[in-house]
């Protein structure tokens, strides 16, 4: 496993991203796979950022991964503020533009694009969030 | 993340090289604005060497693209998206707000 910790703020993601990135490449995974991780964990670590701190500059990002063949993990911690991820609907989407909002989309695509997602709470501790990629069997 | 913009008789491109994230997705928007509020609303976003696009990035092409298509004054269209990226964009069902092309002349002539 290794972990690196980053500044909670905006101008940290691209490091993130090389981070999990360098990761997502060792375990085996397509290029479209390790795409849906970088942008799975670029949402995790901005809503980090928005809601568990409140703003950047705030808190750390702890950011581990373990790499298995054909497998990732990715544990993102912090010590903000938890929620209940049941509270969060899905976005409405295919709408008129008009009517198109942004509420729970981060969310939305961390569950569509990883195979796993764990959220834990902490009480007084923070937060984990623990998500798994693996590669399709029959991808290239 | 860079931007550059060129301004033709009709329409604007606007090319981005890099990340569009939160970090960076300040100055797209604020380029963007800077053509729309110009009375300028059909603009031709060049992806050919965008190499990610998180949500926040999505949004202020959606947010522009709400701009533009009011009173059919406009639109954003978007060249050689990489099939990552388009990929994501489907999943969140905002693709069908975008046309897309895969060549830049094409999209610039569609104005």
């Amino acid at each position: 496993m290794k972990t690196s910790s980053f500044p909670g703020r905006y101008d940290s993601l691209a490091r993130v991203s090389e981070f999990v990135v360098e990761a997502a490449k060792d375990a085996g995974l397509s290029s479209e796979e390790v795409y849906s991780v970088e942008l799975a964990v670029d949402e995790a670590c901005c809503n980090i950022i928005d809601h568990a701190y409140g703003g950047e500059g705030i808190g750390e990002l702890k950011c581990s991964v373990i790499v298995d063949e054909g497998k990732l993990t990715v544990i993102l911690s912090d010590r903000g503020r938890s929620f209940d991820p049941k509270t969060i609907p899905d976005p409405k989407l295919n709408v008129p533009i008009e009517k198109l909002k942004p509420h729970g989309v981060g969310l939305y695509l961390m569950r569509k694009l990883m195979d796993e997602i764990k959220y834990e709470a902490i009480p007084h501790r923070g937060n984990v969030l623990t998500m798994v990629k693996r590669k399709r069997k029959d991808a290239a | 993340m860079e931007i550059s913009l060129t301004e033709y008789k009709r329409c604007d491109v606007v090319t981005v090289n890099g990340r569009v994230d939160s970090n960076t997705a300040p100055r797209l928007e604020e380029a963007l604005t800077s053509i729309v509020d110009a009375g300028r609303f059909k603009i031709v976003i060049d992806m050919t060497n965008t190499n990610f696009v998180s949500s926040k990035g999505w949004w202020t092409l959606i947010e522009t693209q709400k701009k533009c298509k009011r009173y059919r004054r406009g639109e954003v269209v978007l060249v050689n998206v990489l099939p990552e990226i388009r990929s994501s964009l489907d999943m969140v069902g905002m693709g069908s707000y975008f046309q897309i092309f895969n060549d830049l002349t094409a999209a610039v002539a569609s104005f």
